[in-house]
C-alpha cells in the first residue's frame, strides 16, 4: 500500500493513497465542515457530489480552493483547513445557501436538527451579505413524506438514496441552474409516484426540505377525548433509537422508559409490536413451512422462494417494480397490521370497547408505516386498523411536549395482553432478525427438535446482500437476506430469471433494517449509529427469557381463545393480505 | 473524370448560405448548362471562407478572382463578362475601404494578407464533400505516413515538440495529454471529438467541420493510433445541420476508402467513429459533462480527478481535443514540429483561429499566428472599428473571458499574455465593442448567458452567479451604491475559488475585468446615476429640445403611453414619470429634437 | 396533470426509434433528439414510454429533458422563430429585434402564439455572427435584421404563403 506523506494545518501525516483531504484531516482530528457530503462506512453508501463548496481548504501552489471531501491527499500537498481565504470563502458559500433558503427555522421541523443550521451557527453567521430573490416551489404532501422544495439544497442526498441505494427512481435534479431542484418526474406529487415512502430520503435530507407527515397533533386529539380509548404499539427498532433524542448514548436500550413515558402522555394501555411480529412468526412460519413441505415433496405449483412481507415499503416497490412476482412474498400482514387488527377485534371484544371508540396509535421507526396504516384494505368501513403511525422522532416530540424527563424515568413493563412478547419479535428490528426469529420457530416445529442454539450468527451482519444455509435435521434450507432496496432488485431480478438458490428470503427497504428507518432519528451520516443500535437490539434477545414466538404464552392463548391455529379462516381473514399491481 | 478547366467556387457556410448562396450555385450550374459550359466549368460548394462581412462570397480558379457581396442575380453577368469575355465585374470586386481601389484576389486584400492558414487551410479552397479534394491537398497523408512510418510513441512526439496546445480554452499541451491517456492499461479507449461549441460569437469548429470535415476525421484516427483506440466519437450541437450533415458524407466517404474500418489502410488498424449530438447545453464543452452527456445522462461536470484520460466516456480511458486541435494534426504531421513551432510565441505555438464579430468592419473566421497583437487583428484584419466609431474594448474568450481595452491592443495574442491581462484566450471568439456600448451591460449580458447555462450542481455558480447578476441589474438600473461594487469584486473572487468546474471558476471574468479597466462606468452608474454609453435604459432620459422642436406633434401622435403633450407648432414636452422610454419619439422626430441624457 | 392517451402508431413509432439503439439507456439522448425531431415536442406521456423501453426511470428521463435547451415539452410553432442571443447579435441590436417579435405576436419567449403558427424561443449564437443580428424562422436564417424588418418576416409566413417555407 503506497503511503503519502502530507500536512494539514502544520501537522504532519501519513495516509494511505487515495484519502481524500477530509478524512486525513478527521483523523487527526481536524474538522473540516461539509454539507453535501455524507457517508455510510462499510455500507457502500457515499454521497459526494463535489457540490456544495462548503469543505473548500487551501492547499498550497494551487490555484483554486479544494474541496476537501473529494480531493486526494498528494505526496507533499502542504494544506490549510482554516486559512483566511479558506473560512471567507466557506462563509460566503453558507451565505449564499441561506440567501436561497426560507428564514423560518423557528417552525421548521428539521429546527435542532438541521445540518444548515447547525453550520450557519459553526460559522457564526450573523448577516448575509448577498440578498436577492429566492426559489419557489409547491409544497407536496403525501400520505407519508412533505417535500418543501424552497428548502432543498442540491446537495443531492436524497437522489443518491432513491437511485443508487433504492434503485426507486422517483427523485432527479431537473432543470438547471439557479432552477434547479430534486423532484419527481414532471413535478408530480409523490402519491403519484412510484415511491415506496421508504424515508431514506427523509433520513439523509441535511435541511427541512423532507420531513415527514406530522400525526402528533391528531395523537394529542385522541388522548385528550375522554370517549376514545387509546392503545399504543411500540415497533423493536423504537427501543434501541429512542434515547438518542434525549442525549442518550446511541444503542442505549430504554424499552422500559419508553412504557413509562408512554403511559405518563395518557395512553390507556401501552402495548408492543413485538408481540405482534411473534404473530407474524406464527403466520408466516407456517405459511413458509407449508410451501416448503409441498415444494421438497415435488410440488411443482408451489413457488419458492418465499419472501417476508412486514415491510410496507418493499411491499410498495415490488408492487410498482415486480408485480409479476406479487404471489411470491408471504401474504401475512406486517406486524403494526396484525396488532391493528387483533386490537379492534379481539382486544375490543375482551374490554368492550366499540371500534369507533378504540383508537390505535403506533410508534414506528418508519415513515413508510403512515402510508400502509393508511392503505384501504387494512380498514373496515372506513375505520382503520392502526389510526396514526408515528415516527420515533415524532413520540420524541410528544415526550417534550408532555414536559417529561425522559432520562429520569422508571423502567416499566408493558400492559398486557398485547404486550408481551419473545426475543425473536425484537429483532424483527434488524436485518437478519425477522428471518432469524423465524427459523427458532420452523425449525423447531419442521423437525419436533429443540434448539441448541439460539443465535443464528450466520445471519447476522451489515452487508446488504448476505446468504447463508441452515441445517434443518437433514433438510438444507437457504436463506438470502436484503437490506436497501438496491440490494432486493438484485435477488428480485434472479427471481424472475429463474435462478433464484433460495428457499426464503428475508428483505428490508432501509439500510440496517428498522433500525436505518426512516423515522429514526437522524443518524447525519454516522454509520457507527446504526451498529449501536443493531447490537442493542441483540442484547434485548438475548436478556429475555423467552426466545422463540410459539413460546409467548399470549400468543399461545390467542390462537387458544380467538384465532384457532395459523392460517385459520380467523386468521387469513384478520392477518393475511394481498398484493396489488401498481405497474 | 472531366478535366475542367475553370472552377466557380461558392461560399456554402451557413452566413453565405443564409445569404442565398446556395440559390447562386444553381444559378450558375443552370446557366452554364443552357450555355452548354457545364464540362469545361465546375461549380463547387466550398467551406467558409472567412471574410462573411463580405458574403456571399464567389472565387474564380484558376486566376483567382475573389467576388463579394454577390447576389443570385449576378451569376449571368459573371458568366458572360468573365468566364466568356474575360473581363471582370469590376462592381462585385472588393474595394480598399482606405484606397478605394480594386482587388481582384484574396491575398492582396488587407483581411487575407496577415493570416496564416494552418487548421483553415482548406476552408474555401475545397469542395468539403468530395474526399478526393482532400486526398489531392495531402489529405491522408499524415494518417498514412504514421501508420507506416511512425510509432504510436514516434507520433506523439512530434505532436508534443510541436508545441501544439488545446485550442478549445484551457491551452493544455495536446501531446502530453495524448501521452497520458497512451500509457493508461485499459481493454477500450475513446478519442472524442468536442464540437459542442457554445461561445456566444465563435465558430470556428463549425466552419471546420463544415469546410474541411476530413482533417478532423484524419487527425481523430492519427489519436486512436496514438492512444491505442479504436473508438471515436464526435460530440457535436445539433445546431449545425449544416456541419453534421458535411461530417456524415465524410464519414461515409472515409469508409469507402478504407480510411476508417476495421484495417485502415491495410495497416491491421481499426478505427470507426460515430456521431453523438449535443443538446443546447454550454457546460458541455467541460470534458466531464460532454461524456456525462454523450453517456445520456444531465450535462453535469464531475470532479476531476479521475480525468478523462484514466476514467471518461464509459469508464474507459478517453481523449478529448476539440475540433481546431485535430485540425492541426495533419500538417504538423506532413510539415514537422519544426515548421510549426516555428510559428507562434516562445510558450503559444502555430496559430489561431479567431471569429471576428461585433462593432466591427470586417465580421469574419480569421487565423493568425500566435503573438499577433490584437491592434493588427482589429486595424488591420479587421478593418476597424465599424461607421468611425472610437474603439472602447474586446472580449476574448466568451463568458470565460474578460474586456480589454485600448492599453491592451499592443500585447501579442497568446495563452499567457491574454490570462495575465484578466482575460483568457477561450475558443477564439473576439467580440469588439465601440463608444456605445456600456460595460456594465455587458458584463451584465455574459452573466445573464453563465445564468442560462450553469448547471446548477455547486453553489457558488448556482446562487453566486444569480446575486452578481441581481447587483448589475441593480447598478445599471441605477439603483446602485459602491458598496455594491465591493460586493462584486468579493462575490467574484470567491466564485473563481469555489466553483466545481472551469464555467464557474471563469464566469465573473467579465465583472472583474470590466471592474479592472472601466470602474469609471460603474461609478458614473451608482454615484451620478448615468450611463456614460446611454445604454442604460432606466438610466436616460428623452428630452425634447425647445430650440429644435417644430411643434409638428408626430411624437406626440406615436407616443404610446401619452407622455408628451404641447400645442401644434409651439415646443413639446416628455412627462418623465410617464415616459416607457421606448425610443419611439426618438426615432420619428425628423428635426432632431429629441436628444438622450 | 391530465393524461393524454398516445396513439398506438406513435408508441409504436417510439418503439422504434428506441429499438434502432438497442434499447440503450446510454443512448437516451439520440433518443430524445429523433423523437422531438418526428413528433416536435416531448409531452410527458411521451417521455414515459422512452423511460419504459430503456428501462430508466422516468424522473431520469424528465431530469435530462429539463436540462438540455433544445428539448421541449410544449408543442412549437409551425413556424419556430429563434432570435440568436450571441454576443455579436447582442452588441449588434438583438434584443431590439427580440421586443420587436415579442410585440408583434403578442407572446413571450418560450410560448405559442393562439393559431399556433408561430413559437418564440431564444438561441446562443447559431456561428452566423457575420450577419448579426440573426433570426431563424424554421431552418432558414435571416441575417442583419432590423426591428423594422419584423413585420416583414412575419407577414411572409402569415396565410400559408408557401413560397416562404421552402426557401
Amino acid at each position: 500500500m503506497e503511503m503519502i506523506n502530507l500536512t494539514i494545518d502544520n501537522k504532519p501525516i501519513v495516509v494511505k493513497k487515495g484519502t481524500t483531504i477530509l478524512d486525513a484531516a478527521s483523523s487527526i482530528g481536524i474538522d473540516i465542515p461539509t454539507l453535501c457530503h455524507m457517508k455510510l462506512h462499510d455500507m457502500n453508501i457515499e454521497n459526494k457530489p463535489g457540490g456544495c463548496r462548503v469543505c473548500v481548504v487551501e492547499v498550497k501552489g494551487r490555484r483554486n480552493l479544494a474541496p476537501a471531501c473529494c480531493t486526494e491527499a498528494t505526496e507533499g500537498m502542504e494544506i490549510n483547513s482554516h486559512s483566511l481565504r479558506a473560512v471567507n470563502a466557506r462563509r460566503t458559500v453558507v451565505e449564499l445557501i441561506l440567501s436561497d433558503h426560507p428564514a423560518d427555522c423557528l417552525v421548521c421541523a428539521k429546527s435542532g436538527n438541521c445540518d444548515l443550521q447547525d453550520l450557519a451557527q459553526h460559522l457564526g453567521i450573523r448577516e448575509i451579505h448577498y440578498q436577492g430573490s429566492q426559489s419557489h416551489y409547491r409544497e407536496d404532501t403525501s400520505p407519508a413524506i412533505i417535500r418543501e422544495m424552497d428548502k432543498c439544497i442540491l446537495c443531492r442526498r436524497c437522489e443518491m438514496m432513491c437511485n443508487e441505494v433504492q434503485t426507486v427512481g422517483v427523485l432527479s435534479t431537473i432543470n438547471r441552474g439557479f432552477h434547479s431542484v430534486v423532484s419527481p418526474a414532471f413535478e408530480m406529487n409523490l402519491d403519484h409516484s412510484t415511491c415506496t415512502y421508504c424515508g431514506q430520503c427523509v433520513a439523509v435530507c441535511p435541511t427541512g426540505a423532507l420531513t415527514e407527515v406530522d400525526h402528533t397533533g391528531a395523537v394529542i386529539r385522541a388522548l385528550s377525548d375522554p370517549t376514545k380509548t387509546v392503545v399504543v404499539q411500540t415497533a423493536p427498532a423504537v427501543r434501541a433509537a429512542l434515547g438518542e433524542e434525549f442525549g442518550m448514548e446511541p444503542g442505549t436500550l430504554v424499552t422500559g422508559k419508553m412504557a413509562a413515558a408512554l403511559r405518563r402522555l395518557g395512553f390507556d394501555y401501552v402495548f408492543d409490536t413485538d408481540f405482534a411480529a411473534d404473530l407474524t412468526i406464527m403466520e408466516e412460519g407456517t405459511e413458509l413451512l407449508g410451501r416448503l413441505n409441498k415444494y421438497l415433496a415435488g410440488d411443482k405449483q408451489v413457488k419458492l422462494p418465499i419472501l417476508t412481507s412486514c415491510c410496507p415499503a418493499w411491499v410498495k416497490f415490488f408492487e410498482h417494480q415486480f408485480p409479476e412476482l406479487k404471489d411470491i412474498p408471504s401474504t401475512a400482514r406486517s406486524p403494526q397490521q396484525m396488532f391493528g387488527a387483533i386490537a379492534k377485534t379481539y382486544f375490543a371484544d375482551k374490554m368492550n370497547i366499540k371500534r369507533d371508540d378504540l383508537v390505535v396509535v403506533s410508534i414506528m421507526p418508519c415513515v413508510a408505516k403512515k402510508y400502509e396504516s393508511g392503505r384501504d384494505e387494512f380498514a373496515v368501513n372506513g375505520n382503520p386498523d392502526v389510526d396514526y403511525a408515528l415516527t420515533t422522532r415524532e413520540l420524541a416530540h410528544l415526550i417534550n411536549l408532555g414536559n417529561i424527563d425522559f432520562k429520569s424515568l422508571p423502567n416499566e413493563e408493558f400492559d398486557n395482553p398485547l404486550g408481551e412478547s419473545t426475543g425473536a419479535g425484537v429483532i424483527f428490528g434488524t436485518t437478519g432478525g425477522v428471518i432469524e426469529a423465524a427459523v427458532r420457530t420452523a425449525y423447531e416445529v419442521q423437525t419436533g427438535k429443540a434448539l441448541k442454539r439460539l443465535d443464528f450468527e450466520e445471519l447476522r451482519g451489515m452487508e446488504g446482500l448476505r446468504k447463508a444455509t441452515i441445517d434443518f435435521d437433514g433438510t438444507l434450507i437457504h436463506i438470502g437476506i436484503a437490506h436497501g432496496l438496491g440490494n432486493a432488485r438484485k435477488l428480485l431480478e434472479e427471481i424472475k430469471a429463474g435462478h433464484s438458490e433460495f428457499h426464503a428470503i428475508e428483505i428490508m427497504s432501509c439500510p440496517g433494517g428498522c433500525i436505518g428507518g426512516g423515522g429514526q432519528p437522524y443518524h447525519h451520516g454516522d454509520v457507527e449509529i446504526l451498529k449501536k443500535r443493531q447490537r442493542a437490539i441483540y442484547a434485548e434477545d438475548k436478556n429475555k427469557v423467552l426466545r422463540k414466538s410459539h413460546e409467548n404464552p399470549y400468543i399461545l392463548k390467542l390462537y387458544e381463545e380467538f384465532l384457532g391455529e395459523p392460517l385459520s379462516e380467523k386468521a387469513h381473514h384478520l392477518l393475511h393480505t394481498q398484493y396489488f399491481d401498481r405497474s | 473524370m472531366t478535366a475542367y478547366n475553370t472552377h466557380i467556387l461558392v461560399c456554402g457556410g451557413t452566413g453565405c448560405k443564409a445569404s442565398e448562396s446556395e440559390l447562386i450555385k444553381l444559378n450558375f450550374k443552370n446557366q452554364l448548362a443552357e450555355l452548354g459550359l457545364d464540362d469545361d466549368v465546375q461549380v463547387i460548394h466550398t467551406g467558409c471562407f472567412g471574410f462573411c462581412e463580405k458574403g456571399p462570397i464567389v472565387k474564380i480558379q484558376p486566376d483567382n478572382t475573389f467576388y463579394v457581396t454577390v447576389r443570385p442575380e449576378d451569376t449571368k453577368e459573371i458568366i458572360e463578362e468573365h468566364l466568356i469575355k474575360g473581363r471582370k465585374v469590376e462592381r462585385l470586386l472588393y474595394k480598399n475601404p482606405k484606397t478605394q481601389e480594386q482587388v481582384t484576389e484574396s491575398k492582396n486584400m488587407d483581411f487575407y494578407k496577415k493570416q496564416v492558414r494552418v487548421a483553415l487551410r482548406n476552408c474555401g479552397f475545397i469542395n468539403p464533400e468530395n474526399i478526393e479534394e482532400y486526398i489531392g491537398n495531402d489529405g491522408y497523408s499524415a494518417l498514412g505516413k504514421c501508420l507506416e512510418e511512425y510509432s504510436p510513441e514516434e507520433t506523439i512526439q512530434v505532436i508534443k515538440d510541436s508545441g501544439l496546445r488545446g485550442r478549445g480554452g484551457g491551452g493544455f499541451p495536446t501531446g502530453l495529454k495524448w501521452e497520458i491517456t497512451r500509457k493508461v492499461q485499459a481493454d477500450q479507449k475513446y478519442v472524442v471529438c468536442n464540437a459542442d461549441e457554445g461561445d456566444p460569437g465563435a465558430f470556428m469548429d463549425r466552419s471546420i467541420l463544415e469546410g474541411d470535415p476530413h482533417s478532423v476525421i484524419e487527425a481523430m484516427a492519427i489519436c486512436g493510433y496514438c492512444i491505442g483506440a479504436s473508438k471515436g466519437l464526435v460530440y457535436i450541437r445539433a445546431e449545425y445541420p449544416l456541419a453534421i450533415q458535411r461530417l456524415k458524407t465524410a464519414l461515409a466517404q472515409a469508409r469507402e476508402y478504407g480510411l476508417l474500418g476495421e484495417n485502415v489502410l491495410g495497416s491491421g488498424f481499426g478505427f470507426e467513429i460515430e456521431i453523438r449530438y449535443g443538446a443546447g447545453a454550454f457546460v458541455c464543452g467541460e470534458e466531464t459533462a460532454l461524456i456525462h452527456s454523450m453517456e445520456g445522462k444531465r450535462g453535469e461536470p464531475t470532479f476531476k480527478p479521475p480525468f478523462p484520460s484514466e476514467s471518461g466516456y464509459m469508464g474507459k480511458p478517453t481523449n478529448v481535443n476539440n475540433v481546431e486541435t485535430f485540425a492541426n494534426i495533419p500538417p504538423i504531421i506532413n510539415k514537422g514540429a519544426a515548421w510549426f513551432s516555428s510559428i507562434g510565441t516562445e510558450k503559444s505555438k502555430g496559430t489561431k483561429v479567431f471569429a471576428l464579430a461585433g462593432k466591427i468592419n470586417n465580421v469574419g473566421l480569421i487565423e493568425v499566428p500566435m503573438g499577433t497583437t490584437l491592434r493588427e487583428v482589429i486595424y488591420d484584419i479587421g478593418g476597424g472599428i465599424k461607421d468611425g466609431k472610437k474603439f472602447k474594448a474586446v472580449q476574448t474568450g466568451g463568458p470565460s473571458g474578460g474586456c480589454l481595452t485600448t492599453a491592451f491592443l499592443d500585447t501579442p495574442i497568446d495563452y499567457d499574455n491574454l490570462l495575465a491581462a484578466g482575460s483568457m484566450m477561450g475558443s477564439g471568439g473576439m467580440i469588439v465593442m465601440d463608444e456605445d456600448d456600456c460595460m456594465v451591460s455587458i458584463a451584465k449580458f455574459y452573466l445573464e448567458f453563465t445564468l442560462d447555462e450553469s448547471c446548477g450542481k455547486c453553489t457558488p455558480c448556482r446562487i453566486g452567479n444569480k446575486r452578481l447578476h441581481e447587483i448589475l441589474v441593480k447598478i445599471t438600473e441605477g439603483k446602485g451604491t459602491r458598496e455594491d461594487i465591493d460586493k462584486l469584486r468579493m462575490l467574484s473572487q470567491v466564485i473563481k475559488d469555489t466553483s466545481l468546474c472551469g464555467l464557474g471558476q471563469t464566469s465573473p471574468n467579465p465583472v472583474l475585468s470590466t471592474l479592472d479597466n472601466f470602474l469609471h462606468e460603474y461609478e458614473a452608474h451608482v454615484d451620478s446615476k448615468k450611463c456614460p454609453a446611454g445604454q442604460c435604459k432606466a438610466l436616460m432620459q428623452y428630452v425634447i429640445d425647445d430650440e429644435k422642436c417644430t411643434g409638428c406633434t408626430l411624437c406626440f401622435r406615436n407616443c404610446p403611453v401619452g407622455a408628451i403633450s404641447g400645442e401644434k407648432r409651439s415646443p413639446h414636452y416628455i412627462d418623465q414619470t410617464l415616459c416607457i422610454k421606448c425610443g419611439v419619439c426618438f426615432e420619428k422626430c425628423k428635426f432632431d429634437a429629441i436628444k438622450i441624457v | 396533470m391530465p393524461k393524454i392517451k398516445l396513439a398506438e402508431k406513435t408508441v409504436e413509432l417510439i418503439r422504434e426509434i428506441c429499438a434502432q439503439f438497442n434499447n440503450q439507456e446510454t443512448e437516451l439522448i439520440n433518443v430524445l433528439h429523433q423523437v422531438q425531431h418526428k413528433l416536435g415536442y416531448l409531452p410527458a406521456e411521451v417521455q414515459e414510454v422512452i423511460a419504459k423501453e430503456l428501462n430508466a426511470s422516468v424522473a431520469k428521463v424528465y431530469g435530462v429533458v429539463t436540462f438540455y435547451s433544445f428539448f421541449t415539452m410544449l408543442p412549437q410553432g409551425q413556424h419556430p422563430i429563434s432570435i440568436c442571443m450571441g454576443t455579436a447579435c447582442y452588441v449588434r441590436g438583438a434584443e431590439k429585434v427580440l421586443t420587436e417579435f415579442k410585440r408583434q405576436l403578442g407572446i413571450e419567449v418560450g410560448q405559442t402564439s393562439a393559431d399556433g403558427k408561430f413559437s418564440l424561443s431564444c438561441l446562443r449564437c447559431v456561428g452566423a455572427c457575420g450577419l448579426a443580428p440573426v433570426v431563424l424562422v424554421g431552418e432558414k436564417v435571416y441575417g442583419r435584421v432590423s426591428p423594422q424588418q419584423v413585420s416583414k418576416i412575419i407577414a411572409e409566413y402569415q396565410d400559408g404563403c408557401a413560397s416562404a417555407q421552402s426557401a
